[in-house]
């Protein structure tokens, strides 16, 4: 899955808009904070559950739903179409425009007439098509694609947008918000009042009761349904629900998820036709449309992602999206949710490059209002593209040496001594050529001249009968050995033996979420052999990457593999994994560990590590421990936002990893601790680099590190 | 449930009155309509939908008080007014919504057109929530559904939330105690 030269000058050209990060970070920003303030007093894991539920059932018998629905809104006079052809949608469309000579058309905003390139092909056919919504008109006029599925033209500036109308009305207009609205109201009351015809999506439709509801705003939704004679809905298969209750927990998610509203301003329930102005009935036809949809509920991975109920929230917590905008994933639907959609309703080979702009942070499986798993399904179209087109050549021969622990860890030796040149303090600095963009944005830390498994010889250990071994990963072998240390230390000091087997190798993380499982399957294989034999009572790690690896990733590479080999084992091992910082809490609960008399020291900042605080759910632990110790917290903004690491992705996608990373600085830095702490060695690879790169004095430590120091 | 439906429609830009009776409100709304300067020329109409609440009221005599109210409602009226008159079916109180069962098209052109939207409620209509609403109404009975929650709104253009796009820039909710027989 090699970056094509295109792609990256697409990413490029977005990450350095100031209009459209400064417009996306401002939002994203906004975002979380009133999202929280929309969900106050609701429970919104048991909201969720409740929809995942509902929409999982729905996908699971679309055939019976949509037949039901079919038979209801039919006796109630609509007509249903359905159809599994993008091209037979349009057609259908075409030909209902010309029975009726219909010359003009106005749209309120759907995403499934996005998925079928609608307009374009009824404007070739003659008739005028109006999008009415107000970004999805600018858009229109703009000659654009919508950028974001709820917020069409967040990529565009007022400036913009004043310059489109003045075009439009051939008079000049300032950048005033509030007078181009009226100008939007004002151009299109026209647009609607001769329009025979109206095309609307649809939010839900209910199969009991043949209704479709319509989720909107602006009453551009009501006017489209209400004044043209023929009322023509849009509307994919996951849309459908079995009863009419259903929409309760939808209606009361996609508004607080969407725009952080309790209710959009419109919600209409259309049940058959209603009267028209000139006292006929209307003429309303349901388009139910396929598209792949059926497809995808018989895929046992992908079919999750029909519980969306595309409120793209999984777009406004994305600190990718947020810096590259809508256009970079591509035509139709955008961010993580949209990589998922893309590969299925156009191609799998289309996210092909998209997929990789995934960080892997979590951030938006922790809103999804429809509980998908996005970054997991995201490695699955990874790991699909690996299975029909295979490695690229260079990570194939990467991932081999990380296959191979001998040759794997003697070039890292190796590496050691070659690096001489470029190495200070622990840092490189500088590379030269080809490699030259990798320090670009931080340094890299040098790799250690001894490394952990080397030094952990040195260390006699207690025989006290309670035995952990302990999973050093391959940073902190080889880069932070410290780190290890401070582990070992804090351990021997309650009493506990550490081992260390040297047959440990890289926890198979950057082969996973390159989709080379069977590369991570082999990896899993070895160290679980590996950590087993020591029959200890705990396996620890003090990075959450591994720690993940080992507790979840290594049983469900296997699944993945449809492997049966060391499966019970891995469920073994997976039982005895903990984190440090909660290990570390657990004994200084029990009174077996205890820190110096409490001190006043300086003031720290925390960053939440995306696999520590998303996915082991650890982020109160470390912060009181180190309290305990006599440090002084202060949060910093966005805390458990990415630091913009995610394993090799800093090396894959640099143009990317270093803006999220100058983010995270400053916002350390806004806190004005001198010191910030952490869990994670990738973390503190990419954050102290970027410090050393601006040449900034403050200090980045593991928790384990600040912990060892303080014992008592 | 009046005070946490006013604080949520005031929440979203709704403006709520509460009066004890038809005719208080009934003064009310004649002033009201004075004051926006409604007169017998196009885009200064009012534009009543038939309700309830007009039960018994002489709307000859409404229509003279202030020239340019009318009750016949038409789709070109109904562009041509700035303030449109309906009678409401429920208000949920948790999101400050107002519903209406909106077959009838007259009922949708006075709120979907006008600038102005004042809308009629019977205090006794008001439910807890979305689910008590359920229990009320049947879509196989009522074609076209309406909720609506403060006046229409976009954050389209630089995310700068905007009051009044397609539909009225002001709600207006007038609730009346005594309209519960009437309703």
């Amino acid at each position: 899955m090699a970056i094509s030269k295109a792609f990256r000058e697409r990413i490029e050209k977005a990450v350095h808009s100031p209009t459209l990060t400064g417009a996306l970070g401002r939002f994203s920003e906004a975002y979380r904070i009133s999202r929280a303030q929309a969900y106050e007093g609701i429970d919104f894991e048991a909201l969720r559950s409740r929809i995942a539920e509902i929409k999982a059932s729905a996908a699971s018998q679309f055939e019976v739903l949509a037949e039901r629905f079919t038979e209801q809104a039919e006796s109630k006079g609509a007509k249903v179409f359905r159809t599994s052809s993008p091209e037979a949608v349009k057609e259908y469309i075409l030909k209902l425009a010309r029975e009726n000579g219909v010359r003009s058309v106005v749209k309120s905003k759907s995403m499934a007439s996005e998925e079928l390139h609608l307009n374009p092909y009824l404007e070739r056919a003659g008739i005028a098509v109006r999008e009415t919504d107000l970004g999805e008109w600018i858009i229109q006029l703009a000659g654009q694609r919508p950028s974001h599925m709820v917020l069409p033209a967040i990529h565009m500036t007022k400036e913009e947008v004043a310059d489109l109308f003045s075009k439009e009305i051939h008079e000049r207009l300032s950048t005033n918000i509030p007078r181009l609205v009226k100008v939007a109201r004002h151009e299109l009351r026209g647009k609607f009042l001769e329009a025979e015809m109206g095309i609307s999506g649809a939010n839900i439709a209910v199969a009991e009761t043949g209704s479709i509801v319509l989720v909107t705003n602006e009453g551009n939704g009501r006017l489209v349904t209400t004044l043209p004679k023929i009322h023509v809905a849009i509307v994919g298969l996951e849309k459908l629900v079995a009863s009419f209750a259903d929409i309760v927990p939808i209606l009361t998610a996609l508004p607080r998820s969407a725009t952080a509203q309790l209710l959009t301003s419109y919600v209409s329930i259309i049940t058959g036709p209603t009267p028209t102005t000139d006292g006929t009935m209307k003429e309303l036809h349901i388009i139910l449309m396929d598209n792949r949809r059926t497809a995808m509920a018989q895929d046992p991975k992908f079919k999750q992602a029909l519980q969306c109920i595309r409120c793209a929230s999984c777009l406004n917590v994305c600190p990718v999206f947020r810096l590259v905008g809508g256009h970079v994933f591509g035509q139709v639907y955008t961010g993580g949710i949209g990589t998922i959609l893309t590969a299925w309703f156009e191609e799998l080979k289309k996210s092909e490059e998209i997929q990789g702009l995934c960080i892997q942070c979590g951030n938006c499986k922790g809103v999804c209002p429809g509980k998908i798993d996005i970054p997991e399904l995201i490695l699955e179209i990874r790991r699909r593209l690996v299975k029909e087109q295979g490695q690229p050549l260079l990570e194939k021969a990467m991932y081999a040496v990380v296959n191979n622990r001998r040759l794997f860890h003697s070039l890292l030796r190796t590496a050691s001594a070659a690096q001489a040149p470029f190495a200070r303090e622990g840092f490189i600095r500088h590379l030269p050529m080809f490699l030259s963009k990798l320090t670009d944005f931080r340094s890299l830390p040098a790799i250690a001249a001894t490394p952990f498994r080397d030094r952990m010889k040195d260390i006699a250990q207690p025989k006290t009968g309670e035995k952990v071994v302990f999973f050093a990963g391959c940073l902190i072998d080889f880069a932070y050995p410290t780190m290890g240390e401070a582990v070992v230390k804090i351990l021997n000091q309650a009493g506990i033996e550490v081992v260390f087997p040297e047959t440990q190798t890289c926890c198979g993380a950057p082969a996973r979420y390159s989709g080379a499982y069977e590369v991570a399957g082999q990896s899993a294989l070895a160290n679980i052999h590996a950590l087993l034999e020591t029959k200890a009572d705990y396996v620890i790690s003090a990075c959450p990457t591994c720690t993940v690896a080992l507790k979840y990733e290594f049983i469900n590479t296997f699944e993945g593999l449809g492997q049966t080999q060391g499966l019970p084992e891995a469920r073994e091992l997976s039982a005895k994994v903990v984190d440090c910082s909660s290990l570390v809490k657990r004994l200084v609960e029990g009174g077996r560990l205890a820190f110096k008399a409490a001190e006043q020291l300086e003031t720290f900042t925390y960053h939440d590590s995306c696999h520590l605080k998303r996915t082991l759910n650890v982020f109160e632990e470390p912060r009181e421990l180190l309290k305990e110790t006599g440090y002084d917290l202060v949060e910093m903004f966005e805390a458990d936002i990415c630091c913009g690491m995610g394993g090799s992705y800093s090396l894959k996608l640099p143009e990317i990893s270093a803006p999220i990373l100058e983010r995270k600085l400053k916002n350390i830095k806004e806190t004005g601790a001198s010191l910030v702490a952490m869990d994670c060695p990738g973390c503190a690879m990419q954050i102290k680099g970027g410090f050393d790169k601006e040449g900034s004095a403050v200090t980045v430590k593991h928790t384990v590190e600040l912990l060892a120091e303080r014992l008592e | 449930m009046f005070e946490t439906f006013k604080v949520k429609a005031e929440a979203v830009s709704a403006e709520v009155h509460r009066f004890a009776t038809r005719a208080e409100a009934l003064a009310f709304i004649m002033d009201f309509l004075e004051q926006e300067g409604v007169a017998d020329t196009p885009q200064s109409y009012a534009l009543w939908a038939q309700c309830p609440f007009l039960k018994g009221l002489d709307q000859r005599q409404l229509a003279k008080a202030v020239p340019g109210l009318k009750f016949e409602v038409t789709r070109e009226l109904a562009a041509d007014s700035k303030i449109g008159i309906s009678q409401m079916d429920w208000a949920l109180a948790n999101t400050g919504t107002i519903v209406q069962d909106s077959t009838s098209v007259a009922q949708r052109l006075v709120s979907t057109l006008p600038l102005i939207h004042l809308a009629l409620l019977a205090t006794d209509r008001m439910l807890a929530d979305l689910p008590a609403l359920l229990t009320k109404v049947n879509p196989r009975e009522s074609a076209y559904l309406a909720m609506i929650t403060g006046p229409s709104r976009t954050a389209d253009i630089e995310r700068v939330l905007t009051i009044g796009v397609h539909g009225p820039e002001r709600l207006i909710i007038v609730v009346v105690d005594e309209l519960g027989g009437l309703s």
